[in-house]
């Protein structure tokens, strides 16, 4: 059945619009690249799909799981199995990130009618999640994000999803500013985690990333909408030819 | 009329000739000061936050002799968790020492731990009492030393490093309903001597009663203390503490000023840093809700060349409470090459909590490196967001962020029990 459903979402920030009318089907078990230019919308659509407050829907409809998903607050979409890797982490001083997960975790646990899990059981669940991003348990000790390197924040994030376990995952640009050994390890940490009963979306700026998470579709977000659907060859198409050249075929379409 | 009951008390006060010639002197000094300068009014700069009416305006008896039915269970909220003998205690109820309820009995040598209305018969420690905090200017501790009954006095000698914590623990239960302490302590660390002392005011009641502590503090050359005040008083009580502290040549205190207690509470932590590369650690959290209102005033003077301070004031405020910082940092001409930095950093949780916060810097020397900045913020938008976005709900994540603000300054308290302690109680605020 369809995940998620997207119909003619408009939405803006501080006042300017942004989406200008984005429609999108995703089904469970399929990555979905959404892939353009600066500015195009990439992230606005992300962070609209996690419920950040900061961005209103101006009209459209979300579906997600038959749910109304633009009625629900974060928190609720996040128990109910949406995540989104930041494009920047934040950083919380005094919060440990064992104590940040596990609280994460047990809150989406209570939402799912399971039970809590206490410091020790918790700590054997992470052995498993940090060896999947190839982290060191010391990092559970440190605060959320704080002082780590932008390759550390990126991995805390994919941690956190492979804690999680979400049925979406959205990795908004999760792949700018790493080196490509952090690259790697931050794809097969995503790629450990694909299920036939969960779903990915990829917002990327790159084709680079796409090369480690293959997409089933690719998307081309131009000025808010949608110029441009295709396979994973799209992807290439656009590295070989650039943006300007969606551009111009939404501009040719508009007109 | 309030003046009158002051009056009258201090005539039952004056009357006791079981205490040594010098100390009824200093009474006598110390109320006729008082009765000059009269309590504090808003038009003195140094009050000029907070209105002390509430405290002026009403009668509070002086408890003539020991009172109070505490048990050693009834400690176990403000005893940090340590079990008995872990730290050498020394207990007040309403004012008065209790040695049923004290732990003094493993005090290594060189360490002396006494309650002052029997030290005080030692002519050196009289002499001592008042010598750093003066009743001439400061009315509330003029009013401290005309009815001081007792109090710790705590003496680290030469060399001796102090593993234990001292723990001096004032307490009150129903007794002190209506009635005013006045503590007053002495603390002593002489040259190269380490030790740490825990000052806690709490209390087993809900009543309204009045503390006025004043702690004296000498620090003598190359020593160290680590001076944690912990004001949990009952929430309809009215508090005022008053520490002074004179350090001689590379000593360091490290003062910490936890407060989440009472209806009106001001504490005053004052040093003079007299001595060559002598340095102050002032820091400190308050923590209120519904009326409180909470003033921290901390004076540090650097007197000699290369001496050092570092400030960190926190202030979570929610409901109608309000928050008062004043860092005054003062600089002689003397003391160059002084390194000072000061910040207050407030958290308002509610629209109609009020702060206000006032850094002080007076530099009469030329080369000097002093810093000082003060911040009101509420909760991170973003902050919030992300925790949210990981499933968290809006409570618990504002509780969260609420308790990582406040634990950045509890991590700098070097006693495990106290810090966990006081972690615990954030945590149990909060989340």
């Amino acid at each position: 059945m369809s995940l998620l459903v997207i119909k003619d979402l408009k939405a803006s920030v501080a006042g300017k619009p942004i989406l200008k009318g984005v429609t999108l089907t995703v089904e469970t078990g399929s990555v979905h690249a959404i892939m353009g230019p600066n500015g195009s919308g990439k992230s606005t659509l992300a962070q609209v799909l996690a419920g950040n407050p900061a961005y209103e829907v101006t009209s459209g409809s979300v579906s997600y799981n038959g749910r109304d998903l633009l009625a629900m607050p974060p928190e609720e979409r996040a128990q109910a199995g949406i995540f989104m890797a930041f494009q920047y982490p934040v950083e919380i001083p005094g919060v440990s990130n064992a104590y940040f997960l596990r609280a994460a975790y047990n809150e989406v646990r209570k939402a799912r009618g399971e039970d809590e899990v206490d410091p020790l059981e918790f700590a054997d669940l992470m052995d498993e999640k940090l060896e999947l991003v190839d982290m060191d348990s010391s990092m559970l000790n440190r605060s959320v994000n704080t002082g780590f390197s932008g390759g550390e924040k990126k991995r805390n994030e994919i941690l956190q999803m492979a804690v999680l376990e979400p049925k979406l995952g959205i990795l908004d640009e999760t792949d700018s500013g790493l080196d490509i050994d952090a690259l790697r390890i931050v794809a097969n940490g995503v790629n450990k985690l694909k299920r036939p009963n969960n779903a990915t979306i990829v917002v990327t700026h790159y084709q680079r990333l796409l090369n480690y998470i293959v997409p089933d579709f690719v998307h081309v977000l131009v000025s808010g909408r949608i110029a441009k659907s295709g396979g994973k060859e799209l992807a290439l198409e656009l590295e070989e030819k650039g943006y300007d050249w969606v551009t111009e075929l939404a501009g040719a379409s508009a007109s | 009329m309030v003046a009158d009951a002051y009056a009258a008390a201090f005539d039952v006060i004056s009357g006791d000739v079981g205490v040594p010639a010098a100390v009824r002197a200093l009474r006598r000094a110390a109320f006729d000061r008082f009765s000059a300068l009269g309590f504090p009014t808003p038009k003195n700069e140094d009050w000029h936050y907070t209105s002390v009416a509430p405290i002026a305006d009403q009668e509070f008896a002086l408890l003539a002799s020991r009172t109070g039915d505490i048990g050693r269970d009834d400690l176990a909220p403000f005893s940090f968790g340590v079990g008995a003998g872990d730290w050498h205690t020394i207990v007040f109820v309403n004012g008065r020492f209790a040695p049923e309820l004290s732990d003094l009995r493993k005090l290594p040598a060189g360490v002396e731990v006494t309650d002052l209305a029997t030290a005080w018969s030692a002519p050196d420690v009289a002499e001592r009492i008042g010598s750093l905090a003066s009743h001439e200017s400061h009315a509330f501790t003029a009013l401290n030393a005309a009815f001081a009954q007792d109090g710790a006095v705590v003496r680290i000698a030469r060399n001796v490093e102090v593993g234990r914590p001292i723990h001096l623990l004032f307490v009150t239960d129903a007794a002190a309903a209506r009635a005013m302490m006045h503590p007053r302590n002495l603390i002593i660390v002489e040259r190269h001597a380490t030790a740490t002392v825990i000052e806690t005011y709490a209390s087993a009641t809900d009543s309204t009663y009045f503390t006025n502590a004043v702690t004296e503090v000498t620090l003598g050359d190359g020593s160290s203390l680590r001076h944690y005040k912990i004001q949990r008083e009952a929430s309809r009580a009215y508090h005022v503490g008053t520490i002074e502290v004179e350090q001689a040549r590379d000593s360091h205190y490290v003062s910490f000023s936890l407060a989440t207690g009472a209806e009106l509470s001001r504490t005053n932590v004052y040093t003079t840093l007299d001595g060559e590369g002598s340095g102050a650690t002032l820091n400190g959290l308050y923590m209120l809700d519904g009326e409180q209102h909470c003033d921290h005033q901390t004076q540090i003077i650097h007197a000699q060349p290369n001496t050092f301070s570092r400030e960190l004031y926190k202030g979570i405020l929610d409901g109608r409470s309000h928050g008062v910082f004043n860092g005054k940092v003062y600089v002689r001409p003397i003391a160059q090459k002084t390194d000072g930095k000061q910040t207050n950093n407030t958290l308002l949780l509610s629209d109609t909590a009020h702060v206000d916060t006032k850094p002080q810097l007076e530099i009469f020397a030329d080369d000097v490196k002093c810093t000082h900045g003060a911040t009101v913020g509420q909760i991170d938008q973003a902050a919030l967001f992300y925790l949210k976005s990981r499933g968290i709900a809006n409570a618990l994540a504002r509780r969260l962020l609420t308790y990582a603000f406040a634990a950045d300054v509890l991590e700098t308290i070097e006693v495990d029990a106290v810090r966990e302690g006081l972690e615990r109680t954030t945590l149990e605020r909060f989340v």
